[in-house]
């Protein structure tokens, strides 16, 4: 067990992941594919459209697994759905049939608490997240953003060791984009998951990241990983026009504008 | 940076678009709205009785055939105050919901089951969609007599024909709505923890009810339809009965009469389900108006 407490959260060791196109062709999504996150680490993927980026996702979530290499969280190898799990989507995933409260109790419900306590969780979490008056809303009554809240609040309370977010925030306008990012940084601080965040938004990764993985145009395989040593707390607002945010940004667009014009001449072609 | 401080005017709004002012224009215009439709709707219902009336009355068509509106009120009174020829018309009219409401309550739970059940399953989906197919080819009036054969005059007989009306209709609307279940929620409830009963029960059938209820208000008129036509072919009671009897005796205004009643019941009917959808669907967005 010991090995256990000290392993990396997610690891993927030289992962290929194929599958079958809607007209029966085999196509390769990620080749070669490695990458480790560390305890408590908030990794950032970014990467031309389309390369594969939300499969790495799925793969650690179990939901799909790999054709070549391993995939083991918390040191050991995944098998199905791990509960230590938490997953935000790009897309909205609220159940629109319950009320802002019922979404956020789905969890802890699903998994057998008692509803008292579930609702008492989901009530503490909703407060967190500003949403405190908003219990008796169904999703359709809300904005964009507070959807978005809506759920982060429902991923959260299961407490997840693990978050993973594909392009969570990429349907918001700018503004409210921001609002989530700070909003994100406080729940990370607070919960200490490891997160990997999907994101084809540069900007985005660096400003909430620790490390940025760049990768390639499909088949994705890890171009270069980045380092970001911005001190922490970060103010997301205002990182941006930081000298050392603007260098880091200069040097990884550098690298990634290569992968999407490589992807746009070949959707072109 | 002082282009801040720069002085925009603040205009006035012209009159009549006050927040108030808007609110009472639409109001009014809505409920100027409301009326001209009943007006017309109503007016509508008058013209065409009063010229079925005068042309019967003026001999353009023949009221032995098309009977008037005069004639069959007077039919659905006295069935109402002295009973049909054979029985009282409400025992006739409770025959025939009792087979229509059964057909229609186990046709939808069958039906709903059954849907959801291949929906979830790919594979017996693939196995049972020929035979689905090859049933639900057979126009479903030529079972009556089956049915009245193997089940006889009474119950049993309409409620089968019923049930199969209302089988398919909301078999395949339960199927499709299970397999357009929204793809990320699943995934959403699968990683929250959902078991693959709490999938089913707490994502796949409530997102698949507005399918599923699509399907029940058409359904109820072809559970009515079900046990009319058993009716029809066999039976001892039953509006399909009195509509059968009065063809028997020529008896135009009678069977006109039926219909209104029949009419009437199933317009009762889709309201009270509209109801229950409503209630049902109170999560759904409701559409804003519009301001000129």
């Amino acid at each position: 067990m010991a090995a256990d407490k000290t392993a990396p959260a997610i690891e993927l060791i030289n992962v290929s992941r194929r599958f079958l196109s809607p007209t029966g062709k085999s196509l390769t999504a990620l080749r070669d594919f490695t990458m480790t996150v560390e305890r408590g680490e908030f990794v950032a993927v970014v990467g031309p459209t389309g390369c594969g980026k939300s499969t790495t996702l799925n793969l650690v979530t179990g939901l799909a697994s790999p054709s070549a290499g391993e995939v083991r969280v918390m040191g050991a190898p995944v098998k199905g759905i791990d509960p230590r799990i938490g997953f935000v989507f790009q897309t909205d995933a609220l159940f629109p049939w319950r009320t802002v409260i019922e979404n956020v109790m789905a969890g802890p419900l699903f998994r057998g608490k008692p509803k008292a306590q579930a609702q008492a969780s989901a009530r503490d979490w909703l407060a967190r997240v500003g949403l405190a008056r908003f219990e008796q809303h169904y999703p359709h009554q809300l904005s964009g953003g507070m959807r978005k809240r809506v759920a982060l609040a429902q991923t959260f309370i299961n407490g997840p060791e693990i978050l993973l977010m594909d392009e969570p925030f990429s349907a918001l306008d700018v503004q409210t984009r921001v609002l989530m990012h700070e909003e994100l940084l406080r729940l990370w601080s607070d919960a200490k998951a490891s997160v990997v965040f999907v994101t084809h938004d540069l900007e985005e990764a660096i400003a909430l990241a620790d490390k940025v993985y760049v990768l390639t145009a499909g088949p994705a395989t890890v171009k270069s990983v980045y380092t970001i040593d911005l001190p922490r707390p970060r103010v997301v607002a205002d990182i941006r026009y930081e000298q050392s945010f603007i260098d880091y940004s200069r040097t990884i667009w550098a690298d990634l504008k290569e992968e999407v014009e490589t992807s746009y001449a070949r959707a072109a072609a | 940076m002082a282009d801040a401080a720069i002085n925009i005017p603040t205009g006035t709004f012209r009159p009549g678009t006050s927040d108030a002012e808007i609110e009472a224009a639409a109001a009014k215009a809505a409920a100027h709205r409301r009326h001209t439709v009943t007006f017309w709707q109503l007016a509508i219902l008058i013209g065409f009785l009063g010229l079925w009336e005068l042309a019967g009355r003026m001999a353009w068509i023949d009221p032995f055939f098309y009977a008037m509106p005069s004639t069959i009120a007077g039919r659905l009174y006295e069935w109402i105050t002295e009973g049909t020829s054979e029985g009282p018309l409400w025992y006739h009219l409770y025959v025939t919901m009792e087979e229509a409401v059964l057909g229609f309550v186990t046709g939808s739970v069958a039906g709903i089951i059954i849907g959801v059940a291949l929906g979830r399953n790919r594979m017996a989906a693939d196995i049972f969609s020929i035979y689905i197919k090859v049933i639900n080819s057979i126009p479903r009036v030529v079972l009556a007599p089956i049915f009245i054969m193997i089940l006889g005059l009474g119950l049993g007989s309409k409620v089968a024909l019923a049930f199969v009306m209302v089988f398919f209709v909301v078999f395949h609307n339960a199927f499709q709505g299970v397999r357009e279940a929204d793809r990320a929620m699943i995934a959403n409830a699968r990683i929250l923890g959902a078991s693959d009963w709490q999938l089913t029960r707490s994502v796949i059938v409530p997102s698949a009810m507005s399918w599923i209820f699509a399907s029940l208000h058409v359904s109820f008129g072809f559970a009515i339809i079900g046990a009319i036509v058993g009716e029809f072919v066999g039976s001892r009671y039953g509006i399909g009965l009195l509509i059968n009897i009065a063809k028997g005796s020529f008896d135009a205004a009678g069977m006109y009469a039926a219909i209104v009643i029949v009419m009437v019941v199933a317009l009762v009917a889709e309201y009270l389900m509209t109801l229950v959808e409503d209630r049902l669907a109170k999560w759904r967005p409701q559409p804003l108006h519009e301001t000129q």
